[in-house]
């Protein structure tokens, strides 16, 4: 590979065959060294099929992967330097907390009280210590994600992988546990391969983030390029609040692309690379991306009605109904009320978008 | 108030439940009463009795099973008493048979047992249908066949001879081994059923947790695999080793005069007019003592980790 050091994990041209289902198609993707690396996408897609594929549980149908520029595909599971917190923990019954931390030691050959210091030391980074002796039973289901995790980091392997780790907990622990994980991982320094079908989780911790659906890689980038720059419609409509615009690129000049919405509107946005004139594609504009005033500010504001005013804490979502019939929804943020009016439900809006809001979709 | 009402509801409903659950339990006491332990009081009682020549008891209290069990008192029973080997050594052959058998029906019955635990699971049905087949026939019937196939002139020896594998019949009926191999044969299900039953219970997701933490197949299958299913392997040691020892038909069958176990000598007390109903009695409460100290032994610590989960 290009540099040993710098490439984690590679997959090349990676394809899994079920009978005949396929459940991934030629997923090929780099994962670097030291990355927080999150696999994104809705129930079924095949997260845990790849990740299972890295961890060595399940073989390629097609494809290779290397970890760290060594060919690690044909290796069992127990020879990969990898090592998995599993979505529902598969903790040991029989043993204590310390033993589960400590068997991957043994298992590398360790001495037994090598193994049961380092494992200590695992159980106070995740802060566990009193609770060394217990049975996984014992446990909260809080507790007990923090012993996987202590469990999969003790042998220091080179890429941890986490399949949904933190679902079953609730959503005040789970905040809690996403920074501490962030933590842990720039503290360690290895590479966390993170599965999960929650955006807003994906977007909060990862340096990048693969989107997938069924089976097939989507985007590829940091949070924000996939937020602000989905590719296609299904990257814009499941990470964040969307509105999908039916346009016909009319026009493209210099990677521009003119988008005509209706008879009155139409919109310049970066072209995407397979687009052709006629073609009948997609725009997406994100709510907090738009301004509602009460008369027409610019040639290009929408008329509408505000048809329900939503209060969600620090935001109020408006969603207005446009002349054409389709629904646009706005999100103002709360701390901008003073300038910005909220407009009663019934009322006519214009919706402005800002410049550079809009973003032409490839399907 | 209402949630007064509530609780007082909650506790009758659970006083109902304790009263129902008291009377629902009677009829399995009886049945254990009756059919369990009144038996073993009746061979305690008669353990302890005179025998009557042609079989059965007279009513008067004696050691004389026991001491015939341990000592031997010379031919006219006055002699001083040295100690009896003849029923210890049918005892310690007992134990090493059936714990033989025990082993070996691990051994076999293990890797079975896994094997349909880990076959798709609409084909696991089939699997146990097609174990527990040959046990649809008389235990009695399959252990005079098993002779029949384990003879001299017999299907297997024509087999090894028309092979030239040997030159001579295998001399296998009337010896230990073919004790052995009736023992092995027929409880072998007991091994395999309850392993079966909880290696099917067995979450794989820890075996692939093991692997993951760089432990061979050996390795996971000693430190997690086995102590997860170790309720099921401890109850089909019991299950082959506790009928193994008491078995009678295999070691008459198979074994011949020379290698008697207890179950025949029991057998024998109680059988026609020439047994001794109080040695058989006593013969079977040491047997029955024996079982209880090896089952307590095994068990202990099984219901110290039951606790502990
Ligand atoms: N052993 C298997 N045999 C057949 N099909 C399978 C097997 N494992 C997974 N699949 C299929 O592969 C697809 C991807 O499954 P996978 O478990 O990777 O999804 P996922 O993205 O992890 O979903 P979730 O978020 O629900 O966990 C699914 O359609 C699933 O039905
Ligand atoms: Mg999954």
């Amino acid at each position: 590979m290009k540099d040993k050091t710098d490439i984690a994990v590679e997959i090349q041209a990676a394809v899994k065959r079920y009978g005949n289902f396929t459940a991934l198609h030629r997923i090929s993707l780099s994962i670097r060294d030291n990355e927080f690396f999150t696999l994104l996408g809705p129930s079924g897609c095949g997260k845990t099929t790849l990740l299972r594929l890295i961890a060595g549980f399940e073989d390629v149908s097609e494809g290779q992967i290397y970890l760290f520029g060594d060919e690690i595909d044909t290796l069992p599971p127990h020879k990969r330097s990898v090592n998995t917190v599993f979505q529902n923990y598969a903790l040991f019954p029989h043993m204590s907390v310390l033993q589960n931390v400590a068997f991957g030691l043994e298992m590398q050959g360790k001495s037994l009280s090598k193994a049961r210091k380092r494992a200590g030391e695992m159980l106070e980074l995740v802060q566990l210590s009193q609770y060394a002796n217990r049975k996984p039973a014992q446990m909260s289901g809080g507790q007990q994600q923090r012993v996987a995790l202590a469990r999969a980091l003790a042998p220091q392997p080179k890429v941890l992988l986490l399949d949904e780790p933190l679902s079953a907990l609730d959503l005040k622990l789970r905040k809690a546990m996403q920074l501490e994980l962030k933590h842990i991982q720039r503290e360690t320094g290895i590479t966390f391969i993170f599965v999960t079908h929650d955006q807003e989780e994906a977007l909060t911790m990862s340096d990048r983030i693969a989107v997938m659906s069924n089976g097939a890689l989507q985007q590829l980038g940091a949070p924000r390029d996939i937020y602000e720059q989905p590719h296609n419609m299904f990257v814009a409509d499941f990470i964040g609040d969307t509105n999908l615009l039916e346009v016909t690129v009319e026009a493209i000049s210099d990677g521009d692309a003119k988008c005509r919405i209706d008879d009155s509107h139409a919109l310049i946005c970066p072209a995407v690379e397979t687009v052709v004139v006629g073609a009948r594609l997609h725009l997406s504009i994100r709510p907090e991306r738009m301004i509602l005033t009460e008369e027409a500010n610019a040639n290009q504001s929408f008329k509408g009605t505000v048809v329900e005013n939503i209060f969600i804490g620090t935001d109020i979502t408006t969603i207005v109904k446009l002349e054409t019939g389709s629904q646009i929804t706005v999100r103002t943020s709360n701390s901008d009320r003073g300038s910005k009016r909220i407009i009663d439900v019934g009322h006519d809006a214009f919706v402005n978008m800002e410049v550079g809001a809009a973003r032409l979709l490839a399907d | 108030m209402a949630s007064g009402n509530g609780t007082t509801g909650g506790s009758s409903t659970t006083d109902v439940y304790n009263k129902a659950r008291h009377w629902l339990l009677m009829p399995s006491w009886a049945i254990l009463g009756t059919f369990v332990l009144a038996p073993v009081c009746v061979m305690l009682i008669y353990s302890f009795l005179t025998k009557e020549f042609r079989g059965g008891v007279i009513w008067d209290f004696s050691l004389a099973a026991y001491d015939q069990f341990f000592f031997d008192r010379g031919l006219f029973g006055d002699g001083d008493p040295t100690l009896q080997w003849t029923y210890i050594t049918i005892f310690w052959r007992s134990i090493w048979q059936a714990g033989l058998a025990t082993v070996l029906a691990l051994l076999i019955g293990f890797p079975t047992a896994y094997y349909i635990a880990t076959r798709p699971e609409n084909t696991r049905a089939l699997w146990v249908f097609l174990i527990t087949i040959p046990y649809w026939v008389n235990l009695l019937i399959r252990t005079v066949s098993m002779k029949f196939l384990l003879r001299d002139e017999g299907p297997l020896n024509d087999l090894l001879m028309s092979t030239g594998l040997v030159d001579d019949p295998l001399r296998i009926i009337n010896t230990n081994l073919a004790v052995q191999l009736g023992l092995f044969y027929s409880y072998l299900p007991f091994m395999v059923l309850p392993i079966y039953a909880s290696v099917e219970r067995y979450n794989f997701t820890m075996s692939e947790a093991a692997a993951d933490l760089y432990a061979s197949k050996w390795n996971t299958l000693r430190r997690i695999v086995l102590p997860a299913v170790k309720p099921g392997v401890v109850a089909g040691c019991i299950l082959v080793f506790v009928p193994s020892l008491g078995a009678f038909l295999a070691p008459d069958l198979l074994g011949g005069a020379k290698n008697f176990m207890i179950g025949s000598l029991i057998e024998e007390q109680f059988k026609g007019n020439a047994g001794n109903w109080p040695f058989g009695a006593a013969a079977s409460m040491i047997l029955l003592t024996l079982v209880m100290s090896v089952l307590l032994i095994i068990a202990r610590p099984q219901r110290s980790a039951g606790a502990k989960i």
